[in-house]
């Protein structure tokens, strides 16, 4: 069990625990400890790892991602505005007649709806995935720790964040211990 | 990334020969952090100077207009729709790798992704610079958008060029934010790697501040879902609204119905050409052989086996109908294309997109490197042949007394080498700075990534709450 290394930027102000950062042998150990961390009742927490592990968020007791909902109102607005475009040019701001055609051929505006939504989807779900995540923040106390860099290489991680009501450094550090953590280190903020 | 229905690892192709995830991340790492290698230096300049010659051709183009390319009536559009039509082609194999093959649960598709995902925005951007110019007055190209101008007029949105202003810029747009966003996490696993400070400040710029929260990849495997759902309509819409540009003219040889699904089986075949030609050089040079297995190679033989036979099918097809149509001029232009003026450029076309991929009903040819890279040259070659037969329909149509004989000039010919330049310039920088492959997508795919590889209870390991 090491404490971190760092000491707060301005030695006046104490320093704030951030959390606590615990490291798993593999996909295994994590997803079963996830599950423990899951009953215990903690709900400021999550678990690092270098690829999604398959059905963690089952073991991490987590709802639905909402992006879909982000998605489909991305698709709409697309589509809608790529219609309503064409139909505003043809009926008032151009009407351009060719061969007596009809200017409001909306089997020809297909493809000009149909691109727009996919347009908007696209953005709608990297940036909607990047706000429900709370990214881009080039910031964050767990980068404090040297151990943390194997979590986008070959570590697993839980962090319980002292935000959440359960959490006693004491208690969660032996608790994240108990379940098969190992280099416990409690992170500042 | 992709769900793991089938945990067993004995009964799944090796897709990773290596188990440990350390070592993905140093094979895929390793070429974006050691020093600048001569040949790199070497290449990257020969294809920078393409490049210049691409952008000084333009440049003389600008000055001089579009009468220094070959293109006049009849055949007005020429090479630059040509190669137009062929680079957006080989843009294909991108999407359907990271979209179709997503969807299908094809986990093969991890270890080239990022390598065709980055060949689609690269030979995207060759193909845009074509219609651009192909305009005429490139300083008014903003008129093909509907924009508020001068003039107060707006654009026929009837029109299936207007449509394909839309299709390619949101092709381009879409696939370049499906390419960051696999980026995310690999551009993380750098980060963490790095070790000069300008480097470390750039990727952590570009990472976005990803941490691998379980909580953040729940939203990315969804939005990555989401995007694989949305290319897949995309990527067949691409081309079919290319292919509307002739389509729904009245030239004979070009009103067919056919022409979507024809096009986009071409496309795809071309895309998984090139991928195919780069791909065996680059994991060669690389040392990837351990993430691109000959089984993927296999995989990629099969795609073109089945895209070529479809497009063999259609040429069929397109004559049959010629014939049966009891149209005169769709029977001429038919012809005329297998035995008129411009006989050599169909029967090459015949010859690369038809037989060549024959070859690969053989597993000893769809899994020979060397083989493989001669017939996919050749079926780059062919499918080039194809548009340009398809364009130079153009030169005998109804009227005997229009008819005309398309040259290209010397700059057509030294444009499109140049747009060559263009395409390996951004290719070899991506190879030198951007993983070339999807680390933490290779890693989901081995079998150790699985919560029930290490468990040896794993009856209860996905018990639920919900």
């Amino acid at each position: 069990m090491s404490s971190t290394a760092h000491t707060p930027t301005a030695a006046a102000r104490a320093p704030r625990v951030f959390g606590v950062l615990a490291e798993f042998k593999n996909p295994a150990d994590v997803y079963h400890a996830a599950e423990k961390v899951r009953d215990a009742g903690y709900k400021k927490w999550d678990v690092h790892s270098p690829f999604p592990i398959h059905g963690i968020e089952r073991a991490m007791g987590l709802g639905d991602s909402k992006l879909g909902w982000i998605a489909i109102f991305c698709a709409m607005a697309g589509a809608f505005g790529g219609f309503s475009l064409q139909f505003w040019i043809h009926r008032f701001a151009y009407p351009l007649l060719i061969g007596g055609k009809p200017l409001i051929a909306y089997p020809a505006y297909i493809p000009v709806t149909f691109e727009p939504g996919i347009l908007f989807t696209a953005f709608g779900c990297l940036l909607g995935m990047l706000a429900l995540n709370g990214l881009p923040r080039l910031y964050h106390a767990l980068f404090r720790s040297e151990n943390f860099k194997k979590a986008t290489d070959d570590g697993f991680f839980i962090s319980i964040e002292a935000r959440d009501p359960r959490f006693d450094l004491a208690a969660t550090r032996d608790f994240l211990s108990s379940i098969g953590g190992t280099h416990i280190e409690v992170l500042e903020d | 990334m992709i769900p793991h229905r089938d945990d067993d690892p004995t009964k799944r192709p090796v897709l990773v020969e290596s188990s440990d995830f350390h070592e993905v991340t140093e094979i895929i790492a390793a070429p974006t952090e050691t020093k600048l290698n001569t040949t790199w230096i070497l290449l990257l300049m020969l294809s920078g100077s393409f490049l210049c010659l691409m952008v000084g051709l333009f440049g003389y183009l600008f000055w001089e207009g579009t009468g220094i390319w070959g293109v006049n009536v009849p055949v007005a559009w020429g090479f630059a729709i040509v190669n137009f039509i062929w680079w957006i082609g080989i843009g294909h194999a991108g999407t359907l790798i990271s979209a179709i093959l997503f969807l299908f649960r094809q986990k093969w598709r991890t270890g080239i992704n990022r390598f065709s995902e980055a060949m689609t925005i690269f030979a995207v951007m060759c193909a845009g610079v074509f219609p651009a110019f192909h305009v005429g007055r490139i300083w008014v190209v903003y008129y093909i958008f509907p924009l508020p101008n001068q003039m107060a007029a707006w654009p026929n949105t009837r029109s299936p060029l207007f449509w394909d202003v839309f299709a390619i810029s949101t092709y381009f747009t879409v696939s370049l934010l499906f390419w960051y966003m696999g980026l995310i996490p690999d551009l993380a696993t750098l980060r963490d790697r790095a070790n000069t400070k300008v480097r470390k400040f750039v990727l952590s710029v570009f990472a976005l501040g990803w941490r691998g929260a379980a909580r953040h990849w729940q939203n990315y495997e969804r939005a990555y879902l989401i995007l694989a759902a949305i290319s897949t309509p995309l990527v067949l819409s691409v081309h079919s609204i290319v292919s509307f540009d002739f389509a729904t003219s009245k030239i004979p040889g070009w009103h067919t119905t056919i022409f979507p699904p024809y096009f986009v089986a071409g496309a795809v075949f071309s895309g998984f050409a090139l991928v195919s030609t780069l791909l065996i050089v680059a994991r060669e040079v690389f040392g990837f052989k351990k993430v691109v297995r000959l089984h993927h190679i296999e995989n990629m033989n099969k795609f073109m086996l089945l895209t070529g036979t479809l497009v063999g099918y259609a040429y069929a097809m397109e004559i049959f109908v010629a014939w049966y149509s009891g149209n005169i001029y769709e029977r001429y232009a038919f012809w005329n294309r297998a035995l008129g003026e411009y006989w050599w450029s169909y029967w090459a076309m015949i010859t690369c997109n038809v037989i060549s991929p024959q070859f690969f009903w053989f597993r000893w040819v769809r899994r020979n490197l060397i083989f493989t890279f001669i017939l996919t040259i050749f079926i780059n070659i062919g499918m080039w042949f194809e548009r340009f037969v398809i364009v130079i329909t153009l030169h005998a149509d109804f009227l005997p007394s229009s008819w005309g004989y398309y040259r290209p000039t010397w700059v057509d010919w030294w444009t499109y080498i140049g747009t060559f330049g263009m395409f390996f310039s951004f290719f070899l920088l991506f190879l030198k700075f951007l993983p070339q492959l999807a680390i933490a997508e290779v890693k989901g795919v081995m079998p150790e990534a699985s919560p029930h590889f290490h468990s040896h209870d794993s009856s209860n390991s996905s018990n639920s709450r919900h």
